[in-house]
């Protein structure tokens, strides 16, 4: 399928080449995400009733796993608001060029750390304590909080979003899984960025702001590390970059090699897993063992979730490769066929992430009324009843994700695996196996 | 600064200002009573001011589970407070005094620890009752000394065939409340002449008496009341084996008895009512003692600043249905 370029269209182009447009969107996620903190910490400390909850961990988290990141890739980086206060400060500015001379220290991110290696640490951190997280709201508030400093303090420090491309604990699988959307942002022509002077799209201009994202467009490749914030778009005076609807999982037909985004990739497949054994699953003592963090039962249910990510899925996905050996190096193979686990993870996390909200989702509507548990009606919903919807179709719908999600991977491999130089089956055989376990956890 | 800057600064500051600022607003201006189960500091504040006619508007809410509210020695229905939801109850106190609230669900082991107080002040035109003397004050009864019956029936005696052997005897004696509330059941059991009457016909002839000193009314609200408290302990058959009795039992083993100086201090299984040696040993007195002191130490709670003195007595003649087999179904 060829490419359709979307900012063809002029309402389309005028939307994004105009600032104001996603900058009123920006502040008011700000203000959203503003208030959930404040709900977090005074708001009731009874999840199900807290906007902090039920709005992010429920109606956020929904819409990212379901909608945004399967269609849109990185479409909710290009409207988080968790880098704007940092990313201001650091140019002394909201909407005005920024000044020549640098406001802040503006180091450059360390080299060795410039993968998604911190990423993996932070998502895994969230992850172990994610029961008592996203049940919580006051840790919800400081969690969300910490994230708010934590990009803020990066930013006085570093140049450019430093927070969202090496830190963010869900920047990074967004980035993974974004190579599965059907929408990119390219350049139209490469002759064009090689001439251009002072490549403005990266070094910003009077237009816009150099790529905070720290990548050259001209050099884009993948979706991973383009956070869609339009700068370029703004800031290019040849016109050259577009945004495109292409065919999904256009970039896993050339895969990178990477081993912190083959990790990514078995952290995120594992994570599912587990997710769905401890929290939906009818294992009682297990959903205790997450939740009583700090104590041994917790650090057995700790070390045993790090032990399946980091050793357990690896170690089969390599015993299941090695035994094909070729010229390719062993690294390669194994970083390069873990591409499949792309999509197949993904579809993990929608058939996981189905089971919950729409257990919850009604949640929102009485939340929406009253978001801090203060007996507030504002939209007259407020007693709305909870109760499951689309129950019937769950079941059928978290089927079709996972059986969609292997016959998705199975193409994926294929084409990892001439690029690898090896046979498929292995890697087939593996997806296979895990979407029986994914099944007979979830259905 | 250039306008687009300026217009930028000033959404963002609108926009923080609304989404913080005005949450914070109202926050600060709603007072909540938060109920927690008590290992969790139970209510909070716990202690509410009030005036003498004037309504006084409380706001409720629940941190974790389901809790109830009410407020002892005073007419009032019990209202559920739920997770995250507010409840409004507004009460008007007629008379000044310290009134106990307390939870109405059996929200956890320490459940009957829920409690707060609302101090009303002010005078009302009626002058103050001075509070009656409980009876077993009255009587010096040591509330805490065994009280076990040395004679127990062979069978449940029936008020019924009691009533049809009462109309050869002379019991107008024991038929008066005084002597009713005074004695323990085997007391009156010793007491009936032997005469022609079995055993078990005396103790028909005492589960008669001691249902004619209450009403179907009076042993239908001791049954409601009895559900509503005293069955998460106890039982609902009153055989002492509610749900948290095997927790009262192992919280009494891991806490109680390790504190210095408490070693007697010891959490009890909850009495069994179905125990005939216990109850028949038991005068109403006794058990209305129990009830309006409770337990010291044992678990028992104090429900003194709670019920009426007719909401014990109804109460202590529902525990004896535990034992005599009543006319009628008690409702």
């Amino acid at each position: 399928m060829a490419r359709v370029e979307l900012t063809r269209f002029p309402l389309i182009k005028s939307a994004v080449k105009n600032r104001w447009p996603q900058l009123a969107v920006l502040i008011l996620m700000l203000a959203g995400y503003l208030f959930a903190i404040l709900a977090g910490l005074i708001g009731t400390p009874v999840g199900s009733h807290n906007f902090s909850i039920v709005f992010v961990w429920i109606a956020w988290w929904a819409t990212l796993i379901l909608v945004a990141v399967p269609f849109f890739g990185r479409g909710w980086c290009a409207v988080c608001p968790i880098p704007l206060p940092g990313e201001w400060l650091q140019r002394g500015a909201i909407v005005a060029p920024p000044d020549k001379k640098p406001k802040w220290l503006s180091l450059r991110w360390p080299r060795g750390l410039r993968n998604i290696w911190l990423q993996n640490i932070s998502f895994l951190l969230l992850a172990l304590f994610s029961s008592v997280l996203l049940t919580t709201p006051n840790i919800t508030g400081i969690v969300l909080a910490g994230m708010l400093f934590a990009a803020i303090g990066l930013s006085t420090v570093f140049e450019r979003r430093s927070f969202c491309r090496y830190l963010c604990p869900v920047g990074g699988f967004i980035g993974l899984y974004s190579q599965t959307a059907p929408i990119e942002l390219r350049i139209k022509d490469k002759q064009v960025c090689v001439k251009c002077e002072g490549k403005p799209c990266y070094n910003g201009s009077a237009d816009g702001y150099g790529c905070p994202w720290d990548v050259f467009p001209g050099g884009l490749a993948k979706n991973s590390y383009c956070g869609l914030c339009m700068e370029c778009i703004r800031t290019c005076p040849h016109d050259n970059i577009a945004i495109n609807l292409r065919p999904f999982s256009a970039d896993l037909a050339k895969p990178s090699a990477r081993m912190d985004e083959a990790f990514k990739a078995f952290i995120m497949l594992g994570s599912a897993m587990v997710y769905a054994g401890v929290l939906l699953g009818p294992w009682g003592a297990m959903k205790d063992a997450a939740y009583s963090v700090g104590t041994g039962a917790w650090f057995v249910y700790a070390a045993v979730f790090l032990a399946i990510i980091f050793v357990i899925m690896p170690s089969l996905f390599a015993l299941c490769i090695s035994r094909f050996e070729n010229l390719t190096s062993f690294k390669k193979r194994f970083a390069t066929l873990s591409t499949a686990l792309i999509p197949l993870g993904l579809m993990f996390w929608v058939a996981f992430s189905l089971s919950f909200v729409l257990t919850n989702a009604t949640y929102i509507f009485a939340t929406l009324s009253d978001p801090l548990g203060l007996g507030w009606n504002l939209f007259r919903t407020a007693e709305a009843a909870w109760q499951p919807m689309l129950t019937s179709v769950l079941a059928p719908g978290q089927t079709l994700a996972l059986v969609g999600g292997l016959i998705w991977s199975a193409r994926t491999a294929q084409k990892a695996a001439n690029e690898a130089k090896t046979p498929s089956i292995p890697v087939l055989v593996y997806c296979f196996i895990a979407t029986l376990v994914m099944l007979w956890l979830l259905v | 600064m250039k306008r687009s800057e300026l217009l930028s600064r000033v959404l963002i500051t609108v926009a923080i200002l609304g989404a913080v600022g005005m949450p914070l607003f109202f926050w600060m201006g709603t007072p909540l009573i938060h109920a927690q189960i008590a290992e969790d500091g139970g209510w909070s504040p716990d202690i509410i001011q009030a005036e003498v006619g004037q309504p006084l508007h409380l706001r409720l809410t629940s941190d974790d589970v389901i809790h109830g509210f009410a407020v002892g020695q005073m007419e009032m229905d019990a209202v559920d407070v739920e997770p995250g939801k507010v409840k409004d109850v507004t009460l008007t106190f007629d008379k000044p005094g310290i009134y106990t609230f307390f939870c109405t669900r059996w929200c956890g082991l320490n459940h009957w620890r829920m409690r707060g107080t609302i101090e009303v002040n002010g005078s009302n035109a009626d002058a103050e009752p001075v509070p009656a003397i409980p009876l077993y004050v009255t009587l010096n009864l040591d509330i805490d000394a065994p009280h076990e019956s040395s004679v127990t029936p062979s069978s449940q005696p029936s008020a019924a065939r009691g009533q049809q052997l009462a109309g050869d005897l002379s019991i107008t004696p024991f038929t008066d409340p005084g002597f009713y509330r005074a004695n323990a059941p085997y007391q009156l059991f010793e007491a009936l002449a032997p005469g022609n009457l079995s055993d078990p016909e005396r103790w028909d002839v005492v589960g008669f008496i001691w249902q004619s000193n209450t009403t179907p009314e009076a042993l239908a609200n001791g049954k409601r009341l009895y559900a509503q408290n005293c069955a998460a302990c106890h039982g609902e058959n009153g055989a002492g084996d509610g749900v948290f009795a095997d927790d009262l039992a192992r919280a009494g083993e891991s806490s109680m008895q390790n504190m210095t100086g408490a070693s007697g201090m010891t959490m009890k299984t909850p009495v069994d009512f179905t125990d005939p040696r216990q109850m028949l040993g038991a005068s109403p007195a006794l058990l209305q003692g129990k009830i309006l002191r409770g337990g010291m130490g044992t678990g028992m709670p104090m429900w003194g600043s709670i019920f009426t003195e007719e909401q014990i007595w109804d109460l202590v003649a529902y525990l004896y249905s535990f034992q005599f087999e009543y006319q009628g179904e008690v409702q």
